[in-house]
């Protein structure tokens, strides 16, 4: 039930090219405009970052294969521009607008643009006290899902669903991505790193002294005794 | 939230230039989009923030115990003193080589990335590539960047599923005690700091070993 962007150990996907894409300064100028576009219209404040990660992610599995990544990202920001009213499909597909939009006075300017990104928009919130303990041995859900909105958003990827690992660090609680990208409230929980042994995730024929670690919600996760 | 079958995105024209510019063009015309805001958010991240932060950062650590321990301890408040903070940024975990340990950094679900302290991230960080094999095969996505590491090192691959982000702190090359923090940082690639290089041997300024 995992979605296409949910890429972790994923088969056949051929080498890396560490050539790819040097540095930002040297990108294609479309690809600039549409980081600039995607960056801009968060400004606009119709959605979270969970909800923008969300609707790239249900981009069709043909068109997210097919997409370079910033055509990823257009495409996530013109289904959400029309899921949130803020545009029509009609505007999109006409290229004409028919019309101002009253969220505009929220749009990003360029004398302000700055500070308010290295003002940063942190994801620390005060929530309940964490239950688990640096060195708890704790299990993942399985199925990897969101248990609130089928089909819904999830940070827990496939490949860690129902193995056991061991919490090295607490995080403080944090917005809870499977309820914030659908707009029914930050839900903050305490969030940890889990380590787990390459072993544990992949079989007998992962390393033996590797290990992953991942980012997980406390409702991802219960005891192991 | 968008829903599965229904995309507009497929109303706006194939060529993806095209598409952009289309976009832009009537975000535009409905005063959503500034585009001289566009360019002030383009200036920002191609040259004003960029790896250099980030080697800055690692350098200081390698030359300063005391901002070594703010950096492993709460590195947030010193960070923001710097101006080394800002959007993707807000969370950061620096996680060291050691003798017994390589750290590797991926997101196999989309793209973070430590934007204040290293820009915006290469083609091949975003690859499919990448993101399926970091986590299953270290070793093998290491190779193809030209790092083979020693007989009974651990690979520690930390997999960003949420706004946390770590930056690997590689292992300081032999040889540079006297070198200053700026000649220091000048080892301290892109690479390095992700976890798919080594800091750069000044004698031999290849990776070094």
């Amino acid at each position: 039930m995992s979605r296409i962007h949910d890429m972790g150990g994923r088969l056949g996907t051929g080498a890396v090219d560490p050539q790819d894409g040097y540095d930002f300064g040297e990108a294609k100028d479309w690809h600039k405009r549409a980081l600039a576009l995607n960056v801009a219209c968060g400004f606009l404040g119709q959605w979270n970052i969970d909800a923008s990660r969300h609707a790239r992610e249900l981009l069709d599995p043909q068109d997210y294969t097919a997409f370079s990544y910033y055509e990823k990202w257009m495409g996530g920001l013109a289904d959400l521009m029309v899921d949130r009213g803020v545009v029509t499909v009609e505007e999109l597909a006409s290229g004409q607008a028919a019309g101002g939009a009253p969220v505009s006075e929220r749009a990003a300017k360029p004398e302000t643009v700055e500070a308010v990104l290295m003002n940063g928009s942190p994801y620390t919130r005060e929530a309940a006290a964490p239950v688990f303990a640096v060195g708890a041995k704790v299990k993942t859900r399985r199925p990897a899902r969101n248990v609130t909105v089928p089909g819904g958003h999830t940070r827990l990827p496939a490949y860690a669903a129902g193995a056991v690992g061991e919490v090295v660090l607490q995080h403080g609680a944090h917005v809870f991505p499977d309820s914030n990208a659908h707009f029914i409230g930050e839900a903050a929980e305490p969030l940890y790193a889990v380590r787990f042994t390459a072993q544990e995730l992949w079989g007998a024929e992962a390393d033996p002294r590797d290990e992953v670690v991942l980012d997980l919600w406390e409702s991802y996760l219960e005891p192991v005794a | 939230m968008p829903h599965d079958h229904d995309h507009p995105h497929s109303h706006l024209p194939s060529d993806p230039a095209l598409r952009v510019k289309a976009l832009e063009t009537l975000l535009t015309d409905k005063g959503l989009v500034d585009p001289s805001a566009l360019d002030a958010i383009i200036d920002l991240y191609q040259n004003k923030i960029g790896p250099q932060n980030g080697a800055q950062v690692v350098a200081k650590m390698w030359r300063d115990p005391s901002f070594h321990r703010q950096m492993i301890e709460d590195p947030m408040p010193t960070l923001q003193e710097m101006g080394l903070y800002g959007r993707q940024g807000e969370h950061m975990v620096f996680v060291e080589n050691t003798d017994a340990v390589h750290n590797m950094v991926v997101c196999t679900l989309c793209s973070c990335y430590p934007w204040p302290l290293l820009g915006i991230p290469p083609g091949w960080y975003k690859s499919d590539a990448y993101r399926a094999r970091a986590v299953r095969e270290p070793r093998a996505v290491l190779a193809e960047f030209g790092v083979s590491l020693p007989e009974g090192k651990k690979v520690r691959v930390w997999d960003s599923t949420a706004e946390v982000r770590y930056l690997v702190v590689p292992q300081r090359p032999a040889g540079t005690e006297g070198l200053s923090e700026d000649e220091l940082a000048a080892l301290v690639t892109r690479d390095s700091m992700i976890g798919t290089a080594l800091a750069q041997d000044p004698l031999t300024e290849e990776p070094g070993a």
